[in-house]
């Protein structure tokens, strides 16, 4: 008993020290790679341009706008009466993208998209009074034939999804924040 | 039963079509190394472990650095403020070339002082050389990249170094720069060889390495390995001790990186490149210096060059020049000394290449040089001729078994030593050059090993440049979103944003508009441009402040010394039209109007605003505006510094555990 006791002391503190060192070792490596990952997100003065503001009051009735945000254009359209009444009369069991016109808006006079096509990246055409709008009178990306109506919701073609609604808010009537 | 077999089965599936862990197995594993190797062969596996920290640390750094003359220097900026933990792989590669230098030099001077390039490990020697060679070249392209005044004319004079190549010198320097002076062209491919010569050396150290196992490690002793009882495999001996190597060195490293990450630099990379003006002293990277002295020492330009090379290559004679069969410095009583002196010698040179080309330092230069070469070309192959060796020892496992690990652990000590003398001295005659007049050292909040800012300073600070300072200096590099770090709000900063002018523009009719500021913009220029600012400014040109306390000697203390520095002039002195009188400044006749005095700022918090306040809340400002990361990079090496501190205790137990068997 005493010549092994002596014998197995010394081999479990190797084995203790041995998986102490290798815990901390691979603790510190792992901790370490961290910095280096995160150098690969967007920098400071990348985040700070995720936000901007945009002054609606230029933009008339059945006008449409283009900005750059997030280094993508966001369309906003101000709505006639009539794509109002078109986009919400749309039933969205019928719809590829189920949604009501209602919740893609905060005032249905103001539709703001994302204006990126849902199928492969491409920008729709629609926001130019000559511009192809395509069937359902919105959007028609030239790529690969999407149609998107007066809401942004996909009606035909290989989208699969509506044009996304970023997140923005009214500031006052005439003023919104987007991101 | 059947899971190590299965393990067995995928190996030897792997070891039929390509043997690569029985070779890394041969070559990291069972490597027989001599067991009686001390702390200095440590720096071998210490280098490499530094060329991968380069290589990775450089990686990164190329996918936010921007190789053009008009966007590099702020690319690097931006690197520094804006990058997620950019200042932290910036200082990381910065000082690691500094670092990867010391760990070689020690390297190198190992292999002297116990006759490593004597047989058979000549080529041995001379890989190793090549790569020396190639990380000098490296270095150098590296220092250019940041594109300030030093990166132009270090890069200048380097390149017309080939200049003095008789009829076809100046053709070459054409060549090397891609146009007429050192330009975009010569940035752009400096750029490109820096990113690929580190994997050219990467390859190299793989061939260093494989002569290496071909012949096997020389050891302090000198004598060759007898048999298998003089030697120790690799793993886990030199595994342990080598981290623990790397765990020490981190630790020197890192009190670099988070406290003194300028130290061993030159402030006046911190100013961008200008072709127009050249620094009044300009030096190498201290690494360079003891080559730059023997450059300066001979007064002709050709023989100047040649002695320069003649210095490297001469190390390629060594085997050669050094005839004396006995290896090991220990047992060579003329030869050691000759070693020392020689240490000494290159120490010279070194400081003399810190110091300006006049006076006293001219002849020491050319003593030290002439000496260098004596070195290696009289007194290495005299004293191998006249030495009497002292009696060698039979085998390496006599001598190991009789004087213990006390040799390993003194010898551990003196390598620490040296490395950190070589590290300040280094830097000391860097920034020995800088002969300034007297400086305040005011206490500043942010020194020592935990300084933070002082918010409330850095308000007051930032009120004094808006109101004064920013009459006439830009601050390019800083955002109006930055002031959130002063401690004002997201709405506070807004409205500060919003009360500047920003010309914006071209809007759809093709013409520049003013537009109220936004928290993304940076601080506006007073002057539309240099043209507009110097003529405003009786023909001076005020520089942009963001990196002021960075690039001046004496940092914060210089700013502010110089503001409070201006005096009547003494009867003797005449101004120059437009100038004043200040003490700091160098030349004394500065173009700046004296701006600090009593009472020209209120302060909202009370704080009395005499001019010494007012000097030093400003200077607090100009600080966070040159190092806005100070606070995150002490935070985080008290952290780095301790977590290393607990490994390395770590790393030594065990080392310990495992070599107690072989003591």
């Amino acid at each position: 008993m005493a010549e092994n006791s002596t014998d197995a002391a010394p081999t479990s503190r190797r084995d203790f020290l041995l998986h102490a060192t290798t815990a901390v070792g691979v603790t510190g490596a792992a901790v370490a790679v961290w910095p280096f990952v995160d150098s690969l997100n967007p920098a400071a003065d990348t985040r700070a341009l995720s936000t901007i503001e945009v002054d609606l009051t230029p933009i008339a009735v059945g006008q449409a706008i283009t900005v750059k945000w997030r280094g993508k254009p966001v369309f906003i359209r101000r709505r006639t009466p009539e794509e109002i009444a078109t986009a919400e009369s749309v039933n969205p069991d019928d719809l590829r993208d189920p949604q009501t016109d209602a919740e893609r808006v905060t005032k249905p006079e103001w539709l703001v998209l994302v204006g990126v096509c849902t199928h492969l990246g491409c920008v729709p055409s629609g926001q130019k009074p000559a511009d192809q709008r395509g069937e359902y009178g919105g959007w028609y990306c030239p790529c690969h034939g999407s149609h998107y109506d007066t809401s942004g919701r996909i009606r035909k073609g290989p989208a699969p999804l509506n044009m996304a609604v970023p997140a923005y808010s009214f500031l006052s009537d005439s003023l919104i924040r987007i991101g | 039963m059947t899971a190590p077999n299965k393990k067995q089965a995928v190996i030897n599936w792997i070891e039929d079509r390509l043997p690569i862990i029985s070779l890394m197995k041969h070559s990291a594993v069972d490597y027989p190394a001599p067991k009686n190797l001390n702390y200095w062969w440590n720096y071998g596996s210490l280098a490499g472990f530094m060329l991968v920290v380069m290589i990775v640390s450089g990686l990164f750094l190329a996918m936010h650095y921007t190789p053009h003359v008009d966007m590099a220097f702020d690319s690097v900026e931006r690197i520094m403020r804006d990058v997620n933990y950019g200042w932290l792989i910036r200082y990381i590669h910065m000082n690691g070339a500094s670092m990867f230098f010391i760990l070689v030099y020690i390297h190198i001077f190992r292999g002297l002082y116990y006759g490593s390039y004597k047989p058979p490990r000549e080529l041995l020697w001379w890989v190793g050389l090549v790569i020396f060679i190639l990380m000098m070249a490296t270095a150098f392209m590296g220092y250019v990249l940041p594109w300030g005044q030093m990166s132009l004319w270090g890069a200048t004079v380097i390149t017309n170094l080939f200049s003095a190549v008789p009829v076809v010198g100046d053709t070459i320097v054409t060549l090397l720069w891609g146009g007429f002076s050192v330009d975009n062209p010569t940035l752009n491919r400096f750029f490109v060889l820096h990113f690929m010569l580190p994997f050219v050396i990467f390859g190299v150290v793989f061939i260093h390495v494989w002569a290496l196992h071909t012949v096997k490690s020389n050891n302090p002793l000198g004598i060759d390995v007898k048999g298998p009882q003089d030697t120790i495999p690799f793993h886990p001996y030199y595994t342990v001790k080598d981290l623990f190597g790397i765990g020490v060195f981190l630790i020197i490293f890192s009190i670099f990186i988070f406290w003194y990450p300028n130290y061993l630099g030159h402030p006046d990379n911190y100013i961008p490149a200008d072709p127009m003006v050249t620094p009044p002293h300009i030096v190498p990277e201290w690494y360079f210096l003891p080559f730059y002295a023997i450059l300066r020492a001979i007064p002709d330009k050709l023989l100047g060059v040649i002695a320069m090379f003649s210095a490297i290559l001469i190390l390629f004679a060594l085997p050669w020049l050094d005839r004396s069969k006995v290896r090991s410095a220990t047992f060579r009583p003329l030869f050691k000394i000759a070693f020392w002196v020689f240490v000494v010698d290159c120490l010279v040179l070194g400081y003399v290449g810190a110091m300006p080309a006049e006076g006293i330092w001219i002849p020491i230069g050319q003593v030290a040089t002439f000496y260098y070469f004596l070195h290696f070309l009289v007194l290495l192959p005299v004293i191998s001729k006249i030495e009497k060796p002292l009696p060698l020892p039979e085998s390496i496992s006599e001598p190991v078994i009789k004087s213990g690990g006390a040799s390993g652990a003194k010898s551990a000590v003196k390598a620490m030593i040296v490395a950190a003398v070589l590290a300040v001295s280094g830097g000391t005659a860097a920034q020995a050059a800088s002969g300034n007049a007297e400086l305040h050292h005011p206490d500043w909040s942010w020194s020592g090993v935990f300084g933070t800012y002082d918010e409330a300073q850095l308000r007051r600070g930032y009120k004094v440049y808006r109101e004064v300072c920013s009459a006439c200096h830009g601050m390019k590099l800083r955002a109006f979103r930055n002031l959130e770090d002063l401690g004002y709000t997201e709405d506070a900063v807004k409205q500060i944003a919003a009360s500047y002018q920003i010309t914006d523009g071209p809007d759809e009719y093709g013409d520049m508009f003013e537009r109220k500021g936004l928290p993304s913009d940076t601080f506006p220029a007073p002057f539309p441009n240099d043209q507009a600012a110097k003529a405003a400014n009786g023909g001076a040109l005020p520089p942009d402040l963001s990196l002021i306390t960075k690039a001046r000697f004496g940092g914060a203390d210089y700013v502010y010394s110089l503001l409070l520095g201006y005096e009547t002039p003494p009867l003797s002195v005449e101004l120059p039209a437009g100038k004043y009188y200040n003490t700091v400044f160098a030349g004394n006749a500065i173009s700046m109007p004296p701006q600090i005095m009593d009472g020209m700022v209120e302060f909202t918090d009370g704080t009395p605003s005499n001019s010494e306040q007012i000097a030093r809340d400003v200077t607090a400002f100009l600080q966070w505006a040159a190092e806005p990361e100070l606070e995150q990079r002490h935070a985080m090496g008290v952290k780095v510094v301790l977590f290393l501190f607990f490994a390395t205790v770590l790393f030594y137990a065990l080392k310990r555990r495992i070599w107690s068997d072989v003591h």
